[in-house]
């Protein structure tokens, strides 16, 4: 029988939605500052498997389903774009990319 | 009774030649201009001749009254656009009509040769319906629509050289000045609607029939009223203070000059205290600053007029002189004397200005006195039109000024009101009158020619100008035998004829005292002896004597033995000095009022209020929202990070937000 | 100290850890493993919270096509050290602070909150009431058979743009 509290998960998601959120905010390279955002989205899925778990129903798998799939469509996309700028910009900075300024 | 009903075709006229002249007539040949301005003023002319005959007819006891429409209601306050006719009146029509009629044909020679020829007539055209609504108006607010009208119109034509500085200041200065006297007129008529509830003049002197004389040491209320619309006639009338405007509103076109400024807009303040002659009756105070106004500005002013070099200048002050003895003879008592006079000096400075106009012409624009001479046997008509009315307003017994002057000096003398000193003022003002227009009638015509003869062509003016100048010569020597009986002993012919105007609403107890001058032959014997009697006595009294006395100084000085004059200047050279610069009146009044109205102007009104304060608020504004645009702005500094970390906060907040009600809940 | 306890706060720490290893490093590679570490950590835990379908996806898609991915775009542009320019003085400032706020916040509240206290059940390491798949895609299929397919035509999408977005002018 798994004793663990559910709210020990939810801590953890809470503590790495934290950290993805710092790296969110300090990191200076583009693809590094993706994965900050996965993590955030790992983060979530967790939160969302804990309270499938807890309130007994499935549906929460089901959005952690959707999350990872629209996660990967993004990932491609997004990636793209990131290819897409650092051969224009020729840098991999975000601080770069700061063409629509006022 | 046609014209009686439809008074308002008198006004008509002259407005619709206005408006067209002055809407259409930029492009109208001379003579369309010219019969436009001219007919609508002699058919003007031709109306009151006919209302004349038709006034003869009705029963002229009581004030005839026509109401037209309603022009302004509000709460209590009605005032109509409602028109009276009565003997005085008929007399300001005349002399209104008829002198403008004249000087428009004479403004078809003196402006052929000017720019702007169709303004002047549609201007001229638009004074005299003004004019005309001012002498019509059944109540004090019509009547200052013409008052001020006749003000703008006065404005317009001293300026009507608009390109010269010194005719738009000239302008200016009439304007400002006539309108601190308005101010007070203003205040006059509202606190006589607050008194009478009414600012019609049928309506306000029954009310006052039935009050009380007021005493001569305190301010009543009627001697409040009187005081201020007198404030404005000073303005309108150029009386001292506020005469400064006449001698630099000659700036203007002679015939404005003629017309305005000597028959007619500035006689508007003497025939306003005639109007309101049942109020002045019963506010002594009143009366007596009027006469003591009019006696000191006759002689102040004489005594400017004596040294002027510029011939319109001497008549510019001369009008302002004759004015002050049109108020001395109402401040006394003697409306009639003052309407009588307000006659004949309409004829005759009417004549003076036109003529002296028709000496300018012929002199090519010269004005100055000093450069002309001799002219007598070269312009004839002109000499001997001029000379008639230098007569006439000399007082020389026989023509019109005599028997105007002499009439507002015996009532001065012996009048109710009579006043010793102000008698004195007038006598010796009318003494200094004589020399000084005899003065310029002999530096202008007589003597050697002092300007070279081969530059200047002097020619005579055409016969549209010389004909109005031999009527007015009539005028001013046929004029004033209206009162020839007054002087044996008989009924004045105009007094009589003016008699139920100013018997009307008399105070009681000075009906009898009232009647004297008329009555007074018949108090000693015999017709006959008392007659012949009189005759001597008028025909040597003071008056008579100071205008013979005039004469002849004025031949001494400037015909027998020219130097004497220059001699006598260096003796007195400071008193000279004094009063050929005018008193320095000019420079007090700029030193005193309008410097510190100026500064105040520029840097209260202008620095502070308006750039500082408005500006400043309005400014501030606008740059307020520039800067915190600004501020704003930088939100989009276009680096990414920063959009992370907004994005973060955002989250951050919402996050906060929805646990703090959650909790609350 | 029973074991579900002990593999609880094993994973959990190495699940920090990889995250922590992910912001501090600094070179992308090295954020990239960091990435997977955490994820497979984070599939044990499904694991133990009885979502075994979840954990396979997690392992297969995941960490095994989007985190190669992501190796590939480092590997191919050649993403070097950072360097260090620092426009944004709101993200120098504010960053620390904010995530470690949201952090604490969300974590203290998660903490303190009613479901929180509910003891996931399961017998073992490994919940015997685990969740069973053929339910699982049941109520995919039926219930949430519109978001199925619409997710479908997102990746059609996302092949198109990436398709776009990776041809180089023409």
């Amino acid at each position: 029988m798994n004793v663990v509290p559910i709210s020990y998960y939810l801590v953890l998601s809470a503590v790495l939605f934290g950290m993805g959120a710092i790296g969110f905010i300090f990191k200076r390279n583009i693809i590094t500052i993706y994965m900050a955002i996965e993590l955030m989205l790992n983060a979530v899925n967790l939160a969302f498997v804990s309270f499938a778990r807890a309130h007994n129903q499935l549906d929460g798998l089901v959005f952690v389903f959707f999350v990872i799939v629209v996660a990967a469509a993004e990932a491609a996309v997004g990636l793209a774009i990131v290819i897409t700028i650092a051969n224009n910009r020729r840098s991999l900075n975000v601080e770069d990319v700061n063409l629509l300024k006022f | 009774m046609f014209i009686l009903t439809h008074l308002w075709i008198i006004l008509a006229l002259p407005l619709l030649g206005a408006a067209l002249n002055g809407l259409l007539g930029r492009n109208w040949p001379k003579t369309a201009v010219n019969s436009v301005g001219v007919g609508s003023v002699a058919l003007s002319f031709l109306c009151v001749l006919e209302l004349i005959r038709e006034f003869l007819q009705i029963d002229a006891s009581h004030l005839w009254f026509q109401r037209y429409f309603n022009w302004i209601s509000v709460g209590h306050f009605t005032v109509d656009f409602a028109l009276s006719v009565d003997q005085l009146t008929i007399v300001m029509l005349l002399v209104v009509t008829f002198v403008s009629l004249l000087v428009h044909i004479y403004s078809i020679g003196y402006m052929a040769h000017e720019g702007g020829y169709y303004r002047f007539f549609s201007y001229l055209n638009l004074f005299v319906f003004f004019m005309l609504t001012l002498v019509l108006a059944a109540n004090l607010v019509l009547m200052f629509v013409g008052w001020e009208g006749v003000g703008l119109c006065s404005y317009l034509l001293i300026g009507f050289w608009f390109l010269k500085k010194t005719a738009t200041d000239a302008g200016k200065k009439a304007f400002i000045t006539t309108r601190i006297g308005d101010f007070g007129f203003t205040i006059g008529i509202l606190l006589a609607f607050w008194t009478f509830n009414s600012v019609d003049f049928g309506t306000i002197f029954s009310q006052v029939a039935s009050r009380q004389v007021e005493s001569v040491t305190s301010i009543g209320t009627l001697t409040a009223i009187c005081l201020l619309l007198f404030a404005g006639a000073v303005g309108k009338s150029a009386q001292l203070p506020l005469y400064v405007w006449l001698p630099d509103a000659m700036e203007g076109p002679t015939p404005v000059s003629a017309l305005i400024h000597a028959a007619t807009m500035v006689t508007a303040g003497v025939y306003m205290v005639a109007r309101m002659h049942p109020l002045f009756s019963r506010a002594p105070l009143a009366m007596f600053v009027v006469a003591l106004v009019g006696a000191v500005t006759a002689f102040y002013s004489a005594t400017i007029g004596l040294l002027q070099t510029d011939i319109k200048k001497v008549l510019a002050y001369s009008t302002v002189s004759q004015l002050g003895y049109m108020f001395l003879g109402c401040g006394v008592g003697a409306y009639a004397a003052g309407i009588f006079h307000l006659m004949t000096h309409a004829f005759f400075k009417g004549l003076l200005f036109l003529a002296a106009g028709s000496v300018i012409h012929a002199m090519n624009g010269e004005q100055d006195m000093r450069k002309m001479g001799g002219l007598r046997r070269k312009i004839p008509v002109t000499y001997w039109t001029m000379f008639a009315a230098t007569l006439a307003i000399a007082g020389i017994p026989g023509f019109a000024g005599y028997f105007s002057k002499d009439e507002i000096l015996e009532a001065a003398s012996k009048g109710p009101q009579a006043n010793f000193w102000l008698w004195l003022l007038g006598l010796v003002g009318a003494g200094l009158t004589s020399f000084y227009m005899f003065r310029l009638v002999f530096l202008t015509f007589f003597g050697k020619p002092r300007y070279d003869e081969k530059k200047v062509h002097v020619h005579e003016s055409p016969r549209n100008m010389t004909v109005p100048l031999m009527i007015l010569a009539i005028g001013s020597v046929a004029g004033g035998w209206f009162a020839a009986p007054h002087l044996v002993g008989g009924t004045d012919y105009f007094e009589s004829w003016l008699h139920p105007v100013f018997a009307s609403y008399q105070v009681p107890a000075q009906v009898t005292q009232q009647e004297l001058p008329a009555g007074e032959g018949e108090e000693n014997g015999g017709v006959q002896s008392s007659q012949g009697m009189e005759l001597l006595r008028a025909l040597t009294g003071p008056p008579v004597i100071a205008a013979v006395l005039g004469l002849l100084f004025a031949w001494w000085f400037y015909i027998r033995k020219p130097d004497a004059a220059k001699r006598a200047m260096q003796k007195m050279r400071g008193l000279y000095t004094l009063i050929h610069n005018k008193y320095y009146v000019d420079e007090i009044y700029n030193a005193l009022f309008i410097q510190p109205l100026l500064w105040i102007s520029t840097n209260v009104l202008w620095h502070t209020m308006d750039e500082k304060m408005i500006d400043g608020t309005v400014n501030g504004i606008a740059h307020i929202s520039r800067e915190t645009g600004g501020q704003v702005r930088e939100l989009q500094s276009g680096n990414a990070r920063s959009y992370a970390t907004w994005v973060v906060i955002g989250a951050v907040g919402f996050t906060v937000l929805l646990i703090g009600l959650w909790m609350v809940r | 100290m029973s074991v579900p306890f002990i593999l609880f706060f094993t994973c959990s720490a190495i699940a920090v850890l990889g995250a922590l290893l992910l912001i501090i490093a600094r070179e992308p590679i090295h954020s990239a493993l960091a990435l997977i570490l955490v994820m497979v950590s984070l599939a044990v835990l499904y694991l133990l919270l009885g979502a075994e379908f979840i954990a396979a996806v997690q392992i297969i898609v995941y960490a095994g096509a989007v985190m190669v991915l992501f190796v590939f775009v480092i590997m191919l542009l050649n993403a070097g050290v950072e360097q260090r320019t620092n426009y944004s003085k709101l993200a120098k400032f504010a960053g620390v602070p904010l995530g470690l706020f949201l952090l604490l916040e969300v974590g203290h509240w998660m903490w303190r909150s009613a479901i929180g206290s509910t003891i996931a059940n399961g017998p073992g390491a490994l919940s015997q009431t685990s969740i069973s798949t053929p339910d699982l895609s049941k109520l995919l299929f039926h219930d949430y058979l519109f978001p199925f397919e619409a997710t479908s035509i997102l990746i059609l999408i996302a092949i198109l743009g990436a398709l776009v977005l990776a041809k180089r002018g023409e």
